[in-house]
């Protein structure tokens, strides 16, 4: 598809946006690669949605640029820009048709045979023959794809993407979201993707941005933060992390000495946000492993002991919750392989880890042991 | 889940269940409900318009003491129409230049109130309503002081030499006009406040961000979906206001004399009830013809 603009990066630079005494996006900088896809992930109000209407021009920044290539469009109209959204609401205009909804950005162009253009572009949405449809006769999925038609028949420099599958049941959003990529890649068109689903964000996107009150707690690709994330609010949106409150009590080669409780661990220092002071060792439920005995477990581990409080099958793993000495529940994810040994609640067990899959993240010195309760979306609501 | 993963979402109106079999008494109850209005419409609008439309066809040369013969004088139309043609006319055309600039002010007024407002909305909207609680009579006589020849606006205008140092308002066409602008323009504002409340302002942001500038959202996205208010606003005061004497009576002269004046005259003055209801019915169906044509060319298929 041929672009007639010129190719550059979006780059946001010390983006700021107050309403009153409140600051939704606080001196934001990121750069998005050309011909990327880009999520940015947080719960509702932390600044995202935000942050992508200033990048539509819908809102104006207090501060700090938004550049496209070298140009900065930031005080730009939103009608003068050469990007576009597709909205949470879908906003279609009930009075048009498909066809002229579709339209609509060439036509307010001054670009007369636009019949060429639809066609091909309902068709890569899937929609051809629903021309003279008007858009309250379609389905939540369909009206979807006209509204991603309507923005990308424009070829914007950057689409950007408001929960725009907030909308759908979840059987259709897993759909969209493949349909979406695969949009993406044959276009590709920069997508600026803003969601609160962090399945999501890492199905879709090359590029994940966390944002948590305003400000980026960090940015990668999706394994990167998910292995190692930045923040104790990472490590517990995306996904669920076991997060032990520790002290730095010193070094032994590679590796950082944590104390918790009395008692003592070994983390790489590679895979250490801090090297002192307070901090939370963190391991995912899926890094842990659960032996009967503390001599069962392999050479090179750490290890915790505990009484098993919670058993849940779930299919395709069983969710354990191990009460350590000090009283903070462990969350536990054991595949349900066939090999794994079964635990009944009350059974003493032993937690293991290996120290790679380990995390050390900077803590407040008074916060507390942070785990997230086993079960927190319903059984089988992965299928 | 997976059987309502299926089911379309927003796919327009879900079927309602079928009505199970009625007892005869729900069957009856929507005409009970209708009764009411109904006979109060056939007493006082039905009959008086077909005692109306026989007035018209009566014998000219009768009176009311002599009494009056229905000859089917169909002449009474050409005859009344050749009389009172310019009063007519006048009568469309102050009504229309007062529709003209009752959109001007009563647009942007209704875009406001329903977009803009934010918390004065309620406050604005009885602002609107709130000269409605008076009399129509009052408000225009109130006008009559406002323009009257000593008042501070013609003063003002003869000081800006708007106006000529002898030049009045009232008892002018200005006036009349004014008086019908002022007079309806709730009628207009009202109906089209509500159609643009519902204005998503969402569809204006997707309008922008799709380029087209304000000019070109408001001709290609407000407007359309106002179009259902902006008719019936205008068919609201447009067709009072075609019929109106009041404002005539009050702030113009015979000059400025509309139909209704002429038919109020032959009614209550000249006591020529054959000229009279040759009258209304000539305006009644000249109005109806116009809102006719009106909403065939505003093509909105919903309102007829």
């Amino acid at each position: 598809m041929a672009r007639e603009t010129p190719a550059g990066d979006l780059r946001l630079a010390n983006l700021t946006k107050t309403f009153g005494a409140f600051t939704a996006v606080d001196d934001l900088s990121l750069t998005v690669p050309q011909g990327s896809f880009f999520a940015l992930l947080g719960a509702s109000g932390c600044g995202k949605t935000t942050t992508l209407r200033m990048v539509a021009g819908l809102e104006e920044p207090t501060s700090g640029q938004v550049l496209l290539g070298d140009r900065d469009i930031a005080r730009l109209r939103p009608y003068k820009r050469p990007v576009n959204t597709v909205f949470q609401s879908y906003a279609l205009f009930p009075h048009l048709d498909i066809f002229e909804n579709v339209a609509f950005g060439l036509r307010r162009r001054g670009i007369r045979s636009v019949d060429g253009q639809v066609r091909q572009m309902l068709s890569l949405v899937q929609l051809d023959g629903y021309e003279r449809r008007r858009p309250a006769q379609l389905s939540g999925g369909q009206q979807q794809r006209v509204a991603l038609a309507r923005a990308l028949i424009n070829h914007p420099q950057v689409l950007l993407l408001d929960e725009p599958l907030g909308a759908l049941d979840l059987k259709l959003r897993r759909q969209m979201q493949i349909e979406l990529k695969r949009i993406q890649t044959e276009v590709g068109i920069t997508f600026v993707h803003v969601t609160h689903d962090q399945e999501e964000a890492m199905t879709m996107a090359d590029t994940v941005a966390v944002m948590n009150a305003g400000r980026i707690d960090q940015l990668g690709a999706p394994a990167e933060i998910y292995e190692f994330p930045a923040t104790a609010f990472v490590a517990n949106f995306l996904g669920q992390s076991n997060l032990i409150a520790c002290d730095v009590s010193g070094g032994s080669g590679d590796d950082l000495l944590v104390t918790a409780h009395g008692a003592r661990f070994s983390v790489p220092a590679g895979r250490s946000r801090t090297d002192n002071g307070p901090v939370f060792l963190g391991v995912r439920p899926e890094k842990l492993h659960l032996v009967g005995a503390a001599v069962q477990v392999p050479g090179g581990s750490q290890h915790l002991e505990g009484v098993v409080t919670d058993a849940s099958y779930v299919g395709v793993s069983t969710q354990y919750l191990l009460r350590t000495g000090w009283g903070t529940e462990l969350s536990v994810f054991v595949a349900n392989s066939g090999a794994q040994q079964r635990f009944a609640v009350g059974e003493r067990a032993v937690a293991y880890w290996d120290p790679q899959h380990a995390f050390l993240l900077g803590r407040d010195a008074d916060e507390p042991d942070r785990t997230t309760p086993v079960l927190d979306e319903p059984v089988g609501a992965s299928s | 889940m997976s059987a309502l993963a299926h089911v379309p979402i927003g796919s327009g109106q879900s079927a309602s269940p079928p009505p199970a079999a009625r007892s005869g008494r729900y069957r009856l109850l929507p005409y009970l409900l209708l009764l009411p209005g109904a006979a109060w419409l056939v007493l006082f609008f039905a009959v008086p318009l077909v005692q109306l439309a026989a007035a018209s066809l009566y014998d000219p040369t009768g009176s009311i003491s002599t009494g009056y013969v229905l000859t089917w004088a169909f002449d009474n139309y050409p005859t009344a129409l050749r009389a009172y043609w310019p009063q007519f006319a006048r009568s469309f055309l102050y009504a229309g230049i007062a529709l003209v600039l009752a959109l001007l002010m009563g647009y942007p007024l209704a875009y406001a109130i329903a977009q803009k407002a934010g918390r004065w909305k309620n406050l604005l909207l009885v602002c609107v309503i709130a000269p409605m609680f008076t009399s129509f009579l009052v408000r225009t006589l109130a006008w009559k002081t406002i323009l009257s020849d000593n008042g501070w606006l013609v003063g003002l205008l003869r000081d800006v030499h708007l106006l000529g140092p002898d030049g009045r308002l009232l008892a002018t066409p200005i006036a009349v006009v004014l008086g019908l602008t002022y007079n309806f323009l709730p009628f207009l504002v009202l109906p089209l406040y509500a159609s643009l409340e519902r204005l998503d302002y969402r569809l204006l942001e997707a309008s922008s961000d799709l380029y087209a500038s304000p000019l070109k959202t408001f001709r290609r996205v407000t407007l359309p979906l106002s179009m259902p208010g902006l008719i019936a606003g205008t068919l609201l005061f447009f067709i009072p206001a075609t019929g109106d004497y009041i404002n005539a009576e009050l702030l113009g002269t015979p000059n400025e004399y509309m139909i209704g004046n002429v038919i109020d005259s032959a009614f209550l003055v000249r006591l020529d009830y054959p000229q009279g209801a040759a009258l209304s019915f000539l305006l009644m169906s000249t109005i109806l013809a116009v809102v006719f044509v009106y909403l065939r060319r505003a093509g909105t298929e919903e309102v007829l």
